[in-house]
This record gives structure tokens, sequence and C-alpha cells, in this order.
């Protein structure tokens, strides 16, 4: 289970591609550009409002209202009790639990004192330490320690941002917002994780900056996301720093559009302790930067060094002899643009098959592999390609770019709630719940809407308050179930719309 | 006027069920559908009011639902209700579509796997019908993408309805009063009663089985109690990272409709299922299956494809049993990476299935008729 991907596949690989490059390995005219000169990027995600500049913050503006959690007392508790739009600050001291988040606007804050953070530990028990659905939803300054599962996991909140924080052998992913849009995970320190560090798994509209990540299986990992920029960050001794990915089998089908920009990716050598089946277990331990199967992914201004298997490594589903097939995803990595990197002493002591690939293309006693590209890459770009050792990226085309310069971040403004209208919401409730045993002039589990009208004619505060706590008021009818769980504005609204249809 | 109003619903009453002397369509659309100006039946539901990534429908709690289809008038949907009931609509005048998927055994047959014409081991366990206006592919190895293309599958198969397009439709033209039904569904059309009548017919009664009113549903919109302190516990191990169950059976619909290979064992004497492998053309998805629904899950025991768990803990036991542990000897699968070790305590188990009883609900139960046109005996 633990072999890695590329081994045999990359054995195939040689098969046909040694004949192929064999051949054309000598001259090529050296093109040099500037990258401080030269086009900006200009592809990439254009909804964003330019003129909005750097966008700091996507969750909105500060909840006025605060509770404070001590040491000793429970975040979680804290959180059932806050209504929407909280912050939860929690004071330095250690607390057993797991966080989970269902409503929108809820900050949890720790309070740093003299170094001191408030500490989730998990005593290898728990499984998860915050999970959040909630939107506008962000967590700061805590230190997250022994989990099972994740450090914090998002499931579908929007407008999130995670920042500050400590998290150290937390399970499978340290940070891993699922199924959300416009999201930051920025200056978090993680480290000791069996898969990714930080996981942005099927999100659009992200930024993942000044992050240090290490001693991880995978450091940052954007897979089956898009629009994500990936940049300043310090990636190092992990078995792969970067990766964009398509992972087949998900619903959401593609990676596109990818900045990895201006990253420290040192040392990505770490053994590969992944889960066996996950798959980053299939990753070579030592590579720097690994895109499968995403497509407009950007690598630029990073400095990439001490990988000792590749720098870069560009494939396709194909080659990856551990992972299913989706035949609903586009299975290669498209439109790789790779612009200026600075890449030192990477692939000194990579993977055989990796040498053969340089041997067929006549890279006789090669040293080093700065960037291996097996399978088809259609569309891709380089520039200044005479400065690195690659294999496979002799077909690439020059970029007409030289930077991502004009190209600031791919975050949204916060996106205030949608406003629903009382009458749209008492309608919806009425078809969507009640319609089950009330029909305007027929017989069905409970009375006919014409006959509750002429009972309450210009009273919905009295049926409103009816169906809360009914009674059985008929003896042909059953006794209404109360519906006590719809707050008092739903069933007013709903008892508002009962009384004026008409049929 | 509270009398008078009493007698109303007493006549009103016959409307929903054919009177002795004929069979009449309902013109009011089913519960949890609006009747729009056009006459069309269009699905309503809180969560119309959230958003999701993509429009695609999945995610945590506040999220929307998949698109749907809906939009069909209230007679196409009654029609479809009385030909899913009818058993001429099988080769041999036995077996309705309820007899499989029958709305007191949620939409499904409780069977390990469904008896079809003459007694035939049909292969596989009935899908729930419940929700499947949402869904965007059909039977276990998806291999059709719309309810119309998934109706001619169990008609016309041997092992199933044994039906033949020729049989069903001059048994349909034959019978007077389905030709007068058929002419007020499809007021539009001239002539006789066509396939796609029928199949759009099903189609529609088949998106008006709608269950969006669970306690976790009501969680959901708001109100936290809805929940014991046991099923939190168990939607929070559903959800985390060890247990990992929502990363497919993903809310709001407990499932992302993907093809997944997870390696359940067969009965015992029950060959091995390749499942997509053969539908997709697709060795990497051998066993592979799609990912079923979560809500109504109490009410259709036995679980898997094919039956081999006879409770749902047995069901949710097996995640925990280790990956690949019922994988046949000998055999390659591409285990789907979700498939783990999560090494979950036998509480945590117990509090899945706790959670699991949350998502039950049947309010929008589809009301059986008591005739059917054919006059054929109506499947027990």
């Amino acid at each position: 289970m633990k072999k890695k991907i590329f081994l045999g596949l990359l054995g195939v690989t040689l098969v046909f591609v040694a004949g192929a490059f064999y051949g054309r390995i000598s001259k090529q005219d050296v093109v040099i550009s500037s990258s401080t000169a030269g086009a900006s990027y200009s592809g990439g995600y254009q909804g964003a409002d330019k003129s909005a500049g750097l966008i700091r913050s996507v969750a909105g503006p500060a909840p006025t209202n605060i509770v404070v959690v001590k040491d000793g007392e429970s975040i979680l508790a804290a959180v059932k009790a806050a209504p929407k739009g909280t912050i939860i600050r929690v004071m330095p001291g250690t607390y057993h639990e797991t966080v989970y988040i269902d409503k929108d606007d809820i900050r949890i804050i720790g309070v740093i004192e003299h170094g001191r953070r408030p500490v989730l530990d998990g005593e290898k028990k728990l499984n998860d330490a915050i999970l959040y659905s909630g939107n506008n939803f962000v967590a700061e300054n805590l230190e997250i320690r022994n989990y099972k599962g994740n450090g914090i996991m998002g499931q579908a909140g929007n407008n999130f941002e995670i920042r500050n924080n400590v998290i150290v052998d937390s399970g499978v992913y340290g940070i891993f917002p699922q199924l959300g849009q416009n999201g930051i995970v920025e200056h978090n320190v993680v480290s000791k994780i069996a898969d990714a560090a930080i996981y942005i798994g099927m999100s659009d509209n992200i930024l993942v900056a000044h992050n240090d990540v290490f001693d991880s299986v995978a450091g940052i990992e954007i897979e089956n996301s898009r629009h994500a920029i990936v940049e300043h960050n310090y990636v190092h001794n992990n078995s792969g720093g970067l990766l964009a990915f398509v992972t087949p089998g998900l619903p959401i089908k593609d990676t596109v559009d990818v900045i990895f920009r201006n990253n420290f990716v040192v040392g990505n050598n770490h053994e590969n302790f992944g889960a066996p089946g996950s798959t980053v277990a299939g990753i070579p331990a030592g590579t720097g930067i690994l895109v499968m199967a995403a497509d407009d992914v950007v690598i630029e201004g990073n400095v990439i060094s001490d990988n000792k298997v590749s720098g870069i490594i560009i494939t396709d589903h194909a080659h990856a002899s551990n992972i299913s097939a989706d035949p609903e995803s586009d299975p290669n990595s498209d439109r790789v643009k790779i612009l200026d990197n600075v890449m030192l002493n990477n692939g000194y002591d990579t993977i055989t098959e990796a040498k053969a690939l340089l041997l067929s293309e006549g890279k006789v006693g090669a040293k080093n592999l700065d960037i291996a590209r097996v399978g088809p890459s259609p569309g891709s770009c380089i520039i200044n390609r005479h400065q690195y050792t690659a294999v496979g990226v002799d077909d690439f085309a020059e970029c007409e770019f030289t930077n991502t310069a004009t190209t600031v971040n791919y975050l949204l403004p916060p996106v205030p709630p949608r406003e629903i209208k009382p009458g749209e919401r008492g309608k919806v409730v009425f078809l969507g719940i009640c319609s089950g045993c009330h029909i305007y002039n027929g017989r069905m589990i409970g009375p006919p809407v014409q006959a509750i009208q002429a009972l309450y004619l210009d009273n919905p505060q009295g049926l409103a308050d009816y169906i809360a706590k009914p009674v059985k008021k008929r003896e042909d009818y059953p006794e209404m179930p109360p519906q006590d769980y719809l707050d008092p504005e739903t069933r007013l609204a709903v008892a508002q719309y009962m009384l004026q249809v008409t049929n | 006027m509270i009398l008078s109003l009493v007698l109303v619903t007493a006549a009103a009453a016959g409307a929903t069920e054919p009177a002795s002397t004929g069979f009449t369509l309902n013109a009011s659309c089913p519960p949890g559908f609006e009747k729009t100006e056009a006459g069309v039946c269009e699905l309503r539901t809180l969560y119309q009011f959230y958003d999701s990534l993509e429009g695609r429908g999945l995610g945590g709690t506040r999220t929307a639902l998949p698109p749907h289809r809906d939009g069909f008038t209230p007679q196409q949907i009654d029609l479809g209700r009385y030909l899913f009931f009818d058993p001429v609509l099988s080769g041999d005048g036995t077996l309705s579509c309820a007899s499989c998927h029958d709305p007191t055994r949620g939409l499904s047959d409780g069977r390990a796997r469904s008896v079809g014409i003459h007694g035939t081991d049909a292969g596989r366990a009935a899908p729930t019908l419940w929700n499947v206006a949402f869904l965007k592919r059909f039977f276990w190895d998806a291999r059709a993408d719309s309810l119309e293309a998934q109706a001619g599958g169990p008609l016309y198969s041997p092992r199933e309805m044994g039906n033949t397009p020729k049989q069903l439709l001059s048994s349909l033209n034959g019978n007077k009063v389905y030709r007068r039904l058929f002419t007020e569904a499809f007021p539009a059309a001239t002539g006789r009663v066509t396939e796609t009548q029928v199949f759009t017919a099903l189609a529609a009664f088949e998106t008006s089985l709608v269950s969006l009113n669970s306690r976790y549903d009501r969680y959901v919109h708001g109100y936290d109690a809805a929940l014991s302190d046991r099923e939190i516990e168990g939607l929070n191990v559903f959800r985390s990272f060890v247990a990992r169950c929502s990363e497919c059976h993903t809310p709001p619909l407990f499932t992302n409709e993907q093809i997944a290979v997870i390696g359940m064992p067969e009965p015992v004497g029950q060959p091995f299922d390749v499942g997509a492998e053969a539908t997709l053309n697709s060795p990497k998805l051998k066993g592979g299956f799609k990912v079923p629904t979560l809500r109504n899950i109490t009410r259709t025991a036995p679980y898997s494809h094919s039956g081999a768990f006879t409770d749902l803990r047995g069901a949710v036991d097996f995640y925990n049993k280790g990956r690949g542990n019922a994988v046949p000897q000998g055999m390659h699968l591409y285990l789907h990476w979700h498939i783990s070790d999560p090494d979950l305590t036998e509480t945590e188990v117990d509090r899945i299935v706790d959670f699991l009883g949350a998502l039950t609900d049947e309010t929008f139960m589809p009301q059986r008729p008591a005739r059917v046109p054919s006059g054929l005996a109506l499947d027990k």
C-alpha cells in the first residue's frame, strides 16, 4: 500500500517516453525573460472587485456580544449558549473537548497571555477539536493537540478565517475547510499531521498565507478547489510540500486556478507516514511541489530547495498507480505555468524511474532534478527554462507573462446574509411542513385550511400560539403534534400565511 | 359557517380518492408543493433559503439542496401514482412498482434482494425512492441518468417486472379509464398512450416523494433541542474525520451521489457483484456502487446493494472493522480512500446509529389508492 505512486508508472512511462525524447535533447535557443519586467498574468479568477483592493477579512464586521471562557469551563457550552453573532474569548488553560458550531457569526478567539495559549487537548481520545458548519466563523490564537481526526474542520461554512493557531499532532488534517467559499487560512503553525497540515477541500476563493507547516505527510494541499492563492508559507520537512490535486470520486470534479507563489519549500524529505490507502501515502518522500490533474496552476517566486526526489512533479491520474478513476474528471494537469523560482539542490537522491527519465532525455550525469513532468499536460508554459534541470518540459511553450503581480487575491468581500421576508418564510414553512397534514379544502390528517381560517379569522397570533402547544379539538381528527421547534416569528409568519390563502 | 365547512370537508374527502363510479385525477399538488399560476407543482422547502458551493447541494447543516426535478402538473403526478400502484405494469399482472418500493417499507421492500416476476431473485436490493427528485443517477450502478431513463429498467427486466413495451402500451390503451386519465394528464397529446407519457407520469409521481422534515432538519433550521444529546454526539462522530461518514453521505441529502468502492461483503452464497465496473467500463471501479441516501434509513433494512447486513448497526460496524475487511481473497479493489481503520469505540458506533434514527420523516407518505384502473388486485 505504501508503494510510492510514481514508482512503476514512471517505469511504464519510460518505455514510450524514451523514444519520444531521444534525439531532441540538444539545442534549444536560450530565451531569457525578466520577471520584474514583462506582462503580468491576466488569467485566474476575475470575479473579485478589484477596486476593493487587498481584502484582509472575509467574515464581516466583528460581533459586539462577547463572552469569556476560563480554564476549567467549557468552550462548547459557551458556543451552545451563544446567540449567533458572538465572540467567545478563551483564556489560557487546557480544554478537553470537541467544539462544534452549527450557527453563523461565531468567533472563537484565544487570549494569549505571556505566551500561554488556550490549549485544546484531545488526549488522543477525541476525534476533532473544532467542527464548524456555520458561516462567518473565525478561530484564532488557539493551540490544538492530540486529536484523532482534525484540528479544525469546516463543513460548508462560508467566509471563514482561521489564523494564528498552533496545531500539533492532531490527526488526519490540521486545518481542513471543506465545501466552503471565501476563506483565509493564515499565520498558523501546523506540524506532525498524518495527511495534509492544511487541506483545502472542495472550496472556492481561498487564501493560504504565512503559515509554517512541517513534519507532516503533506504540507498544504489544494484539492478539488478553485481560485486559491497559496503564498508566503514556510513548508519544510514534510514528505511532500505543496500539492494541487484532483482526487477522483469527489462530487466537485476539478481543481482550477491555483497560484503557488513566494513560498519557501525546503527539505520536504520526511518519511511518508500516510495511512495505507490514503492518496498522500503515494507521494514520494522528497517532493517539493506536486501537481496532479489540476489545471491552471501558476508556480512563481518560490524558493524550492533540498527536496531529494524533485523540486516540482507534474503528473496525471494514469501515472498514479494508487489512484482510482473518475470518468467525470479530466485526469491531466492542463496549462501549468512555471515562472521564475529559485531552485537549489533538488532531486539529489531521486527515485530510479526519475533517473531513467533523465537518461531518456540525454541528461546523462545529472545530479539534480528540479522539475519532472509525466503524463499529458497540454497548454503548459514556462519561462527561463534553461535554469532548471528538468524532464518532460521541452514541449512547454514560453509563457506570455512573467509574473502575477496584478493578481492581488481571489477573496470576496463579506456577503451580507440573505434577507427572507416573513411572507415568503410563512409560505415555505406551510408548504414544506404543514401541508403534510393540511390542504385547503380537503380532509387529510388534519382539518382543512378553510376550517382553520373560519376559526382564527383575524387572530394569527392565536393560531401561532395554538400550533406551539396544540390541544385536541376535534373528535374525528388526531391531536396535532406541537410545532414549537419553529421560532415565534416563524410561527406567526406561517399563521398569517395560512389565514390568507385562497386555494 | 363551521357546520357548512365540515360538510365541505366531508365532500372533499372523496376528492382525494376515486369515487366508486370512476377515477379522477387530483387537481391539487401533493404536500410540499405549490401550484404555480402555470398550473404546475413546484417544491417548497426551507432549504431553499440556503446556498451551496457551486450550487451542488453538498456541505454541512444549512446548505442548499442539489438542483431537483419538479414542474409537473398535479394530474401527471396523480396519474403516476395510479400507475405506480397498478400491477398492470408487470408482465403477468402481479407486481407493481410499489411491490418493491412500498411506502410502508421506506419505499423499499424489506428484502435483502428484491423478488421479481415468478419469484425471481432480482439480484440487488430495491433502493428507497425518497428524495429521488434530487438525484442525477439511478440504479446502484448509476446506469441511468434520469427517472424516465430508469423506468424501463425494472419494467422490462425479465428478473423484475417482466413486461414488454408492446404489452405495456396495449394494456394501457386497451383500458378506457387509463385512456381518459392520460388525456387529462397530457391534454396537448392526441392519440394513443405512449411510453414517454407513462415514464413522464411515473417520474412526476416519484418527484413528489420528498422527505425533509426529520428531527435532523429541525435542528438544521435552528431548533437545537430537536436532537438528543446522544444524537448530537452521533452527528459529531458521523461528520468527524475519524469516522468520515459525511464525506460520502453528505448533508443535506446524505449522499454525494458518487460511485464508491467500499468492499462490502456479499451475503453467503451470493456471487461478487462488480457494480459500476460494468456500467462505466472502468476496472478501477470494480465493486463500486452509488452512495445511497441515509434519509429514512431506519425504514429500509436490510442494508447494502445485496442485503448483507440485517440491521443498521451491522452496516455501520462494517466500516469500523477496517479497510478491506470483506474483500474476497485474491481480489484487488481500488477501495475508496475514505475507507480507513477508524477504530471507533462501541459507544461511538452506537451513537452513529442513534443519529441515523433522527433522519426519519415520512410525513409526505404517498397515499395508496383503494383501487387501480386496471381492476387488478393491489399488491399487499
